[in-house]
């Protein structure tokens, strides 16, 4: 029944964790992902992570939170988020918070090097 | 919200305030909104503005129980979709306060405060009627484009 919601990779040279969304992002999803990242961000902590967007076929507010939240982890950890890849409807809702003000959002793919564990 | 136009199909349901149910709710509006044959966009609006005020009844009408939801969905006459949602909770003190966007009223539980800007962008008309300790209903209007 739980089906896969995210796929975690960590780039150990580069200390950058690719994030993949995947599926529905709503405030259900996002409890259990939100804790299941951050165990994860606070084990690795990386200079960087990406929050890819590309798998993602629903999002609401409360995957804007989770964004949010991850944010605010990752500069607690004194790194840095990038969002990529949100659909036109991820991008609206993102705008609508101003978060392209805070976070760096951008459209492209992440090598695989980067992405590589 | 002036629904004066003839109703020709509507639907009802209810189900606990479980978070597990978000996706069933928003999944079961759109199924019986597609009868209006509504364009993808317009489906995804509807789905969006409908788990953001289910979300809302789970997480601020009901914190520490679990309570009834209530969803009625009508399709009128003249491509209109009316939705309402109701709960029998907590209730809201200020709803212009409530409206503005990034306020929350919960601010420990890493919400967004975006929930009634996405639903007022998403949607054509929002109304909200809210009485403390009586609970809340959340009226939301969909006008479908022509199509031919
Ligand atoms: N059904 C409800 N019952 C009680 N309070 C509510 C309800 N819906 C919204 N609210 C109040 O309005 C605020 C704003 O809601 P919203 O815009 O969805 O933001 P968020 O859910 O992220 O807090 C909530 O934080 C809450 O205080
Ligand atoms: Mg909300």
């Amino acid at each position: 029944m739980e089906k896969e919601l995210y796929v975690f990779r960590y780039d150990e040279e580069k200390k950058r964790v690719n994030l993949r969304l995947v599926g529905e992002i709503d405030h259900h999803s996002a409890a259990i992902l939100r804790h299941e990242i951050d165990e994860a961000l606070m084990k690795k902590r990386p200079n960087l992570l990406y929050v890819d967007l590309s798998g993602v076929d629903f999002m609401d507010s409360s995957g804007l939170g989770l964004i949010m939240g991850r944010y605010s982890l990752m500069k607690k950890l004194g790194g840095e988020t990038v969002v990529l890849n949100p659909s036109p409807r991820a991008k609206k809702i993102l705008t609508l918070a101003g978060m392209e003000k805070v976070i760096r959002i951008e459209k492209r793919e992440v090598k695989a090097d980067e992405s590589k564990k | 919200m002036k629904a004066k136009n003839k109703v020709i199909n509507s639907i009802k349901m209810n189900f606990p305030s479980l978070s597990v149910n978000e996706s069933a709710a928003r999944a079961m509006v759109a199924a019986f909104s597609a009868q209006a044959d509504p364009t993808t966009t317009e489906l995804a609006d509807i789905k969006c503005a409908v788990s953001e005020a289910v979300t809302n009844c789970i997480v601020h009408a009901y914190p520490d129980s679990i309570g009834e939801i209530y969803i009625s969905v009508k399709i009128l006459e003249g491509r209109k979709i009316l939705i309402e949602i109701k709960d029998k909770g907590r209730g809201i003190e200020d709803i212009d306060l409530a409206k503005t966007p990034l306020y929350t009223g919960a601010p420990g539980e890493e919400r967004s405060g975006m929930g009634f800007t996405v639903m007022e962008s998403f949607m054509d008309e929002m109304k909200v009627r809210s009485r403390v300790e009586k609970g809340t209903t959340v009226l939301l209007l969909k006008r479908l484009t022509q199509r031919r």
